[in-house]
């Protein structure tokens, strides 16, 4: 029998759950509800104590990443809540500290905040203060995030900065269907409690060939994209594609991009990223968040930190503005192509 | 047998004249200034009230000609906004979320003509025909919804955050249940400034869910404050029906320990009574809980076609049985207050006013970019915000 599939079947064995197929998957042509939902579905077929909750999931939720669902596997399984996020979010975590599977919906990350409690003082916290006799790993909170074009206040918001900052948790964002369905099976198989953020401006854009099998992606590792040798570009989710196009046009310009998903935001791929900066000596961070204390201010301090001899030119960010995310002003305020290729140009010519 | 010819002759007869009697002005009647009249008349209010740790207010409630002949025309002008709201949307001059609050018109007619600007209105999203009830103009309405700087929140709040301070209208709040708290302080104040005055705070059904309002109402019934609760029950949290969301569907019960009376949404005059009695209650002893009955014909928004967990026949039903406008327009006949023909032409002239705003709406320009840094903190607070270089791009947010 090959060695690879030996190994695999070994891997099988210590973790119990599948890893990355190495025989050639079947693909289908997904976009991301779809590849949510076959990744939903997956769950939902593996483990029987498995649950899926949250407002209107029921009859395929808003965005219809739950279509499906209740019908095939019953309504005692995958059913709507009343409009409570604090609720959905305490009673989550209750039901993953009995040893289930918890996949909560909030609607619209724009709405978590009430659930902040919940997340920041009993989910990432009671695996630490019961000395590891009690934990709620089981729970993923599922939440669409990120500008739609017309969103306004809220529904648009990128919280994710908010979350990275509570040691306990996960914070995972993928940036296109195959990511989604790998990441999000990863979250939910992960024993520590998951903040998964979905782009909703993505949801019908992106498609792609995604395997149909089942599998998972690594957490805590981030993906380089595309190589390159003059500045080190990071972002994730939806920005990856616009960090993608100002990349592209870099390289028209005679700059040479290295493109890199974080994917999981804590605990981050320092790793990755270090490696990378050592190479190229620029960094760039980018997030459609605000700038001020957003997640690209950590990656900057602590790539400032460790590779400081490295550099060639100080970390750039180029993010959302430090207003409420706006109605009419959404094109102002994202961090667009041009935004950013104006910083790849600034970067290169310190 | 067959009814004979000559009965059955009669009966059409009497039928068309009936009918005629009431379309047409009679000879002794003098039309146009019964329109005007002030004098107070009683009416039945014919859904009972249903009271909660309360006696309700009684079944009748005091109107008169002038006073519906406003309802019709306010609600109408409503009606029509919304129904031009839809139309903007469809042709993508509206963009973002658009909230329709047709069908539930009686709710805020009925409650402003028991209020005054002193007392204070919060609600969600749901604001257009508040706004107008609390003394919003069309051309505002219109420019704020298309994000234009003439519009109520110059542009910048769209659909869900229309404010107006000087009338008492808080607004305008995208987070379901996050107006509930701030309402209650709104009251406190009100009581501390000795104001004869209540403050209302509207919700939806699938609102009465979140923690915040009872941790609010503890808080409003523990001080005595001058607050009603108003659950606009339009029966679908979006798509949930009522009965899915909640244990207990009877919202007026809801508040336990603090008294609650249940309304027939769908009439102006119960609300209007409700709401007297409401004030009168809040005022002297403390929080009231109100439920509207009420029903809205679109769907949650516009991206919701809102037949998908209710029957069309549902819809339609509710249409013809209990639509306020046409209850106030058959009050209107029946009292011989006005003609068929002269609340067709109100409609018409409220058309034009419609049409006309949206036009003027439509000429008006999208605010100026600086305002995109404008009123995040007090004005002249200095602090900075860059453009991705740092250098050239900053800005000052004031």
């Amino acid at each position: 029998m090959p060695i690879v599939n030996r190994l695999c079947r070994l891997g099988r064995q210590i973790y119990g759950r599948r890893t990355f197929s190495t025989q050639t998957a079947a693909m289908k042509r997904m976009n991301l509800v779809s590849a949510i939902n076959n990744a939903l579905q997956i769950a939902l077929e593996s483990n029987p104590r498995s649950y899926v909750f949250g407002e209107d999931v029921s009859f395929g939720g808003v965005f219809r990443c739950t279509t499906g669902l209740a019908d095939k596997f019953g309504k005692h399984r995958v059913f709507n809540t009343p409009l409570c996020e604090q609720g959905i979010v305490g009673f989550g975590i209750g039901l993953a500290a009995m040893g289930n599977i918890a996949i909560a919906e909030i609607q619209f990350a724009d709405y978590i905040y009430p659930a902040f409690d919940q997340i920041v003082n009993e989910a990432a916290k009671f695996r630490y203060r019961s000395g590891n006799q009690f934990n709620c790993g089981g729970l993923t909170i599922r939440t669409p995030y990120g500008a739609v074009g017309h969103g306004g206040h809220y529904h648009s918001q990128s919280p994710e900065a908010f979350f990275c900052h509570v040691p306990g948790i996960k914070v995972v964002i993928p940036r296109g269907p195959s990511q989604a369905k790998g990441l999000l099976l990863a979250s939910i198989w992960d024993p520590n409690p998951v903040v998964f953020f979905e782009p909703k401006w993505l949801y019908r854009q992106a498609v792609e060939n995604v395997p149909e099998d089942d599998y998972i992606l690594p957490l805590s590792q981030a993906e380089v994209i595309c190589t390159g040798t003059d500045l080190t570009v990071v972002g994730w989710g939806a920005q990856m594609a616009i960090l993608h196009q100002a990349c592209s046009e870099g390289r028209q310009a005679g700059i040479s991009c290295e493109l890199i998903d974080l994917q999981t935001l804590i605990p981050w791929d320092k790793e990755t990223i270090e490696a990378s900066v050592k190479k190229t000596g620029r960094l760039l961070v980018s997030h459609e968040a605000p700038i001020t204390g957003g997640f690209g201010a950590e990656i900057a301090a602590s790539i400032a930190e460790r590779c400081f001899l490295h550099l060639e030119a100080p970390v750039s960010r180029v993010c959302g503005l430090d207003t409420p995310f706006p109605l009419v002003f959404e094109p102002y305020y994202m961090p667009t192509k041009n935004k950013v290729l104006e910083a790849i140009k600034a970067s290169v010519r310190f | 047998m067959a009814p004979s010819i000559s009965t059955f002759r009669r009966a059409i007869c009497t039928r068309v004249n009936a009918s005629r009697f009431l379309a047409s002005p009679s000879p002794f009647r003098n039309f146009s200034s019964s329109t005007e009249d002030s004098t107070p008349f009683t009416v039945d209010i014919a859904v009972p009230f249903k009271g909660h740790k309360i006696e309700p207010p009684p079944q009748v409630v005091e109107t008169s000609a002038k006073e519906l002949m406003t309802f019709f025309k306010d609600m109408s002008r409503m009606r029509r906004m919304e129904i031009a709201s839809d139309q903007l949307y469809k042709s993508k001059l509206i963009r973002g979320f658009c909230h329709l609050y047709d069908g539930q018109e009686a709710v805020c007619i009925g409650m402003e003509a028991a209020l005054t600007r002193e007392d204070n209105i919060i609600t969600a999203y749901r604001d257009h025909c508040t706004y107008l009830g609390r003394g919003g103009t069309l051309p505002e309405v219109f420019s704020e919804l298309m994000g234009r700087k003439d519009g109520c929140t110059l542009g910048k709040g769209g659909s869900m955050h229309f404010y107006k301070k000087e009338n008492g209208f808080y607004g305008g709040h995208g987070i379901v249940g996050a107006q509930i708290p701030l309402g209650v302080g709104l009251a406190f104040a009100q009581k501390y400034e000795k104001m004869k005055a209540a403050t209302f705070l509207l919700y939806g059904d699938g609102a009465a869910n979140q923690g915040q309002l009872f941790e609010a109402l503890n808080m409003a019934a523990l001080w005595d404050l001058p607050a009603v609760y108003v659950c606009e029950n339009n029966h679908y949290g979006m798509g949930t029906a009522e009965w899915r969301a909640a244990k207990c569907p009877e919202y007026y019960k809801r508040g336990d320990y603090v008294p609650g009376l249940k309304v027939d949404g769908m009439d102006a005059l119960a609300v209007k009574q409700a709401v007297r009695f409401a004030k009168e209650h809040a005022l002297s002893k403390g929080p009231i809980m109100l439920e509207m009955d009420t029903y809205r014909y679109h769907g949650h928004s516009m991206s919701d076609p809102g037949s998908t967990y209710r029957t069309r026949d549902e819809i339609s039903g509710v249409r013809q049985e209990r639509d306020p406008i046409e209850r106030i327009r058959k009050l209107i006949l029946f009292k011989e207050i006005a003609t068929v023909s002269d609340l067709k032409n109100i409609e018409k002239e409220v058309k034009k006013e419609v049409e006309d705003a949206v036009a003027k709406a439509k000429e008006s320009s999208p605010p100026d970019a600086s305002e995109l840094f404008s009123n995040v903190y007090v004005k002249g607070y200095g602090s900075q915000v860059f453009g991705c270089d740092r250098k050239h791009s900053t800005a000052t947010l004031s």
